[in-house]
């Protein structure tokens, strides 16, 4: 049995008064795809900078392909990759500079691993681009080729797809799939409920707390409890209150044309549409819904 | 040499060519500083606007004004009708000078007793006094100029000499042309304002574009980094100096009485001081706008207190004590008498020493505190 | 019907860049209209550009019936907009943010306060109200921004992206503001100086713009934008229509191979892996085919299916399926 790759054991950050990462425990296995999914602010970057030993912790140890990630800190960062948030570019220099001078920083100088890299990314053809014309996507993709120009065992990535469109984000994906074939270990930020349903694994973070991790059909299963109603009732905004004020409703909310309810202790669709008539309200559909991730957040922030 | 620092410099020097208005920008204000301030920044005085009140009109008063436009100190701009115009005119500064010629001059001439009432503004000290003295040697000059033709007239077989004469000889810059003070000064400032300017701007933005967060993940050691990053900007200050040491000697006319080498081997002991102190004001600033700022509070101080424009000997001495931790007063000493006197480096070790030990704190200081770390 | 935001044909370049390309906006009083879209494609700009903060290159807008080039300031006076970093003053209170906000919009000394302390009440900062904005948490300050821009009682609310990166919790609460103000008309008179005619009890027109496609589908109708045009548009069921039965959803293993025999289907024209399962788009009409072939395949093919279902396509499906 091997040992797990990154091993994080209350790992903790305070900035003065303020703790970013509160207590934080996990373990990423050999060749999984893991996602850290919170909003902004939860604590995600400040993990992610600790590993890499950007940051120092203010308590609580890390171990990242078996060294220890504060004090091994340059082992860590010659065999990890690593891509930050803002896209570390230079704006001025072309694609294939950009590359090479991150190759050349990691002592990688053979123009055909650059080369290679580039086509791994797919941005072959585009060695001469200058960097501020591309689009997000592909400016994305150039930050993950600089990520991988010494191809990494672990890959870090800090919300990899903030800013770029459903297609370029698809593609992104199909690349870590492809690198998480490899072999590669990604470890993944995003604040987007739904691409952490990516994940092979997911950890949930609210106010530097990391509130749950497993896979994304295990968070849904154990931790929304109830059932999934999806209520076309009109006026919504009536429905919503009538809904939370109906027993055995453990939550409701708006999904834009329609309402979104968790019920327990088998409140069916028949008792839900004749309660919402009786009170006045006309009632189109009512039919069964899908937790989704954003569920699993909401129930974990509750508690 | 080692990958990781020929990929910096590689980066930086793409960076700086392919950003053709910055480069210009470097290469070209040093000349407009030199021009600027090899013109206005000088304590000559010439053709100060004077203004005349000539109540005499006659030849001997047109003798005394002649001896006046001879010298180019004044330019006789006004001639004037009353007392009360003088005084309009000064307060005006249109005429910084005046003279009243009294009626009587031509008579009083052929008595021996003759006087010119001169007045000066006093607003500015430096030019007053220069004006002052100019005008008194004039006069004098003038006087004996008379005393001689009066003598030579009454056929005396004598010719008038004055009983002691001091015979100044000025070294070194023999006109007193400021330019050849000023140039040096120039220099020195150039060198040293623009070292540590790009060297702060250039290290902050990797930190504000998110860049240096890349950077310090892979393998690069921070000296790695340092050094790749301040070589190209060294080398564009070097750039500037031989282009204002030549400006300055074929059109300035400023001597150069030490070998290029040496001036340039001691040059690059300010730059040290200069890249250090950008380096340090880089591990302070988080935005390029905070690291010129930061840059420019030292800077200004530095300047005025290096003996640029004003001699430090006519400071407060606790002005002058400060004056020691500051590199350019150490370098203006040195760049001046390397192209002035043409010394050799034993007369100056002092000050070379000062230099070099200041460069390699502030460095050291920078050193320290430049990590591989955010926080 | 009558459209409180009317416009035809926006076109706004930045040096040779297109930043908006002809775009066509009709939003109805009570309407939600989502722009949904990545960085750059024109979202922002199309906002700045209704809000009169950038001067259009070519087309018309109209904001409550006045031209946003010839009446700018009656169209102005009518719009609230909420930019993508509101800024609020930290060292400043609730109340003070929202009454600087308000006066420099015109508000006299008489008016602002009974607005103020009516909006904050709508927001639910009421109780915060002496609180200093920098101490409030994330959501509140957003709700803060939403307040500021309401504060002039407009009939025309304009977000830009304001609930990025924000926590789900906090973007429920927003998105139910929201939603309660456009389902309930204005209950006091409009300002003094919208003497526009316009009735009492009017409903409000907001435009979102979000790059999250779950967000998307909470709005009543949704432009999908791209290179500056707006490619698609229409209610979220509309547009999930078009792709209605084309959706399958494959679980099984190894995964690897799985999609592999998928995307070698000549019915299946993308395969998109989602951690343990993947979701297949296949061709028009196809899916009795492929819901009967594709078992065979992966079973001939060595791998084991243990479900293949059809699922109801989401928003970023149909936004794929068009930009493809």
């Amino acid at each position: 049995m091997t040992l797990p790759i990154v091993m994080v054991d209350n790992l903790t950050r305070r900035f003065g008064d303020f703790v970013a990462v509160d207590h934080v425990s996990f373990e990423i296995n050999q060749g999984e795809v893991v996602g850290y999914l919170g909003p902004n602010g939860s604590g995600k970057t400040t993990t992610i900078r600790m590993l890499l030993g950007l940051l120092q912790p203010s308590e609580g140890q890390a171990l990242v392909l078996g060294y220890d990630a504060f004090r091994e800190t340059e082992q860590v960062r010659a065999r990890a990759g690593y891509m930050s948030q803002k896209f570390a570019l230079y704006d001025d220099l072309t694609v294939w500079e950009n590359l090479s001078f991150y190759g050349g920083v990691y002592g990688v100088r053979e123009r055909g691993r650059i080369a290679s890299t580039l086509a791994q990314v797919g941005l072959t053809g585009h060695e001469d681009d200058l960097t501020k014309a591309l689009s997000a996507g592909w400016r994305q993709r150039l930050a993950l080729g600089i990520a991988l120009v010494h191809q990494p065992r672990l890959l870090f990535l800090d919300e990899p797809t903030s800013g770029v469109d459903p297609t370029a984000r698809r593609a992104f994906w199909d690349l870590i799939y492809e690198l998480a074939e490899s072999g590669v270990t990604v470890f993944v930020t995003t604040h987007y409920m739904d691409e952490a349903e990516y994940c092979e694994r997911v950890g949930v973070m609210r106010g530097g707390r990391l509130l749950a991790m497993d896979t994304p059909a295990n968070l849904k299963r154990q931790i929304v409890k109830g059932e999934i109603w999806e209520v076309y009732a009109q006026p919504l905004e009536a429905g919503l209150e009538a809904l939370a004020r109906t027993e055995n409703v453990q939550r409701v909310s708006l999904a834009g044309d329609n309402l979104r309810a968790i019920t327990q202790n088998g409140l069916t669709a028949n008792r839900l549409k004749s309660r919402l008539e009786a009170l006045g309200l006309s009632v189109a559909e009512v039919r069964r819904g899908e937790p989704t991730l954003e569920d699993v957040f909401v129930t974990l922030a509750k508690d | 040499m080692n990958s990781r620092l020929i990929s910096i410099i590689r980066k930086e020097f793409i960076q700086i060519l392919r950003d053709p208005r910055t480069l210009g920008i470097i290469l070209v204000i040093p000349i407009v500083q030199l021009f600027l301030l090899g013109y206005s920044a000088t304590s000559d005085v010439r053709n100060i606007p004077l203004a005349v009140f000539d109540q005499s009109q006659s030849p001997e008063a047109r003798a005394l004004l002649d001896a006046f436009r001879a010298a180019d100190y004044f330019r006789i701009d006004y001639a004037v009708n009353s007392q009360e115009e003088i005084a309009v005119l000064i307060e005006s500064g249109k005429a910084r000078a005046g003279m009243i010629i009294p009626p009587d001059y031509a008579n009083r001439i052929a008595r021996g007793d003759a006087q010119v009432a001169f007045i000066l503004d006093g607003s500015d000290p430096t030019s007053a006094s220069t004006a002052l003295s100019a005008a008194q040697l004039i006069g004098q000059a003038h006087a004996t100029d008379i005393l001689q033709e009066k003598i030579a007239r009454s056929g005396m077989p004598f010719e008038l000499k004055p009983p002691v004469e001091v015979r100044t000889r000025v070294w070194y810059n023999p006109d007193l042309v400021s330019a050849y003070f000023m140039i040096p000064g120039v220099i020195g400032m150039i060198l040293f304002a623009i070292t540590s300017i790009l060297t702060a701007t250039a290290i902050v933005r990797e930190r504000e574009r998110g860049t240096i967060e890349q950077l310090i993940v892979t393998p690069i050691r921070s000296w790695e980094l340092v050094i790749g990053k301040i070589t190209p900007y060294a080398l564009l200050a070097f750039l500037d100096t031989l282009e204002v040491l030549a400006i300055g000697h074929w059109w300035f006319g400023i001597p150069i009485r030490s070998p290029l080498s040496l001036i340039l081997a001691l040059s690059g002991l300010l730059l040290l001081s200069g890249l250090g102190i950008g380096l340090f004001a880089s591990t302070i600033a988080n935005t390029q706008q905070e690291a010129m700022l930061t840059v420019w509070m030292t800077l200004l101080p530095a300047i005025f207190l290096s003996g640029f424009f004003f001699p430090l000997e006519a400071m407060p001495k606790i002005l002058q004590v400060v004056s020691y931790i500051v590199p350019l007063r150490y370098y203006l000493v040195i760049i001046r008498s390397l192209l002035l006197k043409g010394v050799g480096v034993a007369a100056i070790q002092n000050e070379i020493i000062a230099l070099a030990l200041f460069g390699i704190f502030i460095m050291g200081a920078a050193a320290l505190r430049f990590r591989k770390r955010l926080d | 019907m009558q459209y409180l935001i009317h416009a035809t044909n926006l076109k706004k370049s930045f040096g040779g860049n297109r930043a908006v390309d002809g775009i066509d906006l009709s939003v109805a009083p009570g309407e939600i209209y989502g722009l949904v879209g990545a960085d750059g494609a024109g979202k922002t700009t199309t906002l700045r550009l209704l809000v009169g903060a950038l001067r259009l290159d070519e087309g018309q807008a109209s904001v409550c019936g006045y031209d946003i080039l010839r009446q700018t300031e009656q169209a102005r006076a009518q719009t609230g907009y909420l930019s993508q970093r509101f800024s609020l003053y930290e060292d400043l209170t609730v109340l003070e943010n929202i009454r600087f906000f308000a006066e420099v919009r015109g508000l006299t000394s008489k008016e602002w306060l009974p607005r103020c302390l009516e909006i904050l009440d709508f927001v639910g900062l009421a109780e915060f109200r002496d609180r200093p904005a920098g101490q409030l948490s994330g959501g509140m300050k957003q709700k803060m921004g939403l307040a500021s821009a309401l504060v002039t009682r407009p009939r025309v609310l304009l977000l830009d992206e304001p609930t990025t990166g924000v926590d789900p919790v906090t973007r429920q609460d927003f998105w139910q503001l929201v939603i309660k103000l456009v389902s309930t008309p204005l209950r006091l008179p409009p300002n003094s100086e919208n003497l526009g005619g316009e009735k009492e009890g009017g409903q409000v027109s907001v435009i979102i713009t979000t790059p999250y496609m779950d967000e998307a589908a909470r709005c009543h109708r949704v432009g999908f934008m791209k290179g500056g045009r707006i490619i698609a548009e229409g209610t979220p069921g509309e547009l999930r229509a078009t792709l209605t039965g084309r959706i399958l959803e494959l679980r099984g293993q190894p995964l690897n191979l799985l999609r592999h025999l998928a995307a070698g289907d000549e019915d299946v024209e993308d395969v998109q892996a989602f951690g343990d399962r993947l979701h297949l788009r296949l061709r028009q009409g196809s899916a009795g085919q492929v819901l009967k072939r594709l078992p065979q395949r992966i079973k001939s093919g060595g791998g084991t299916l243990s479900d293949l279902r059809q699922v109801p396509p989401v928003l970023e499906d149909v936004f794929i399926a068009l930009t493809e």
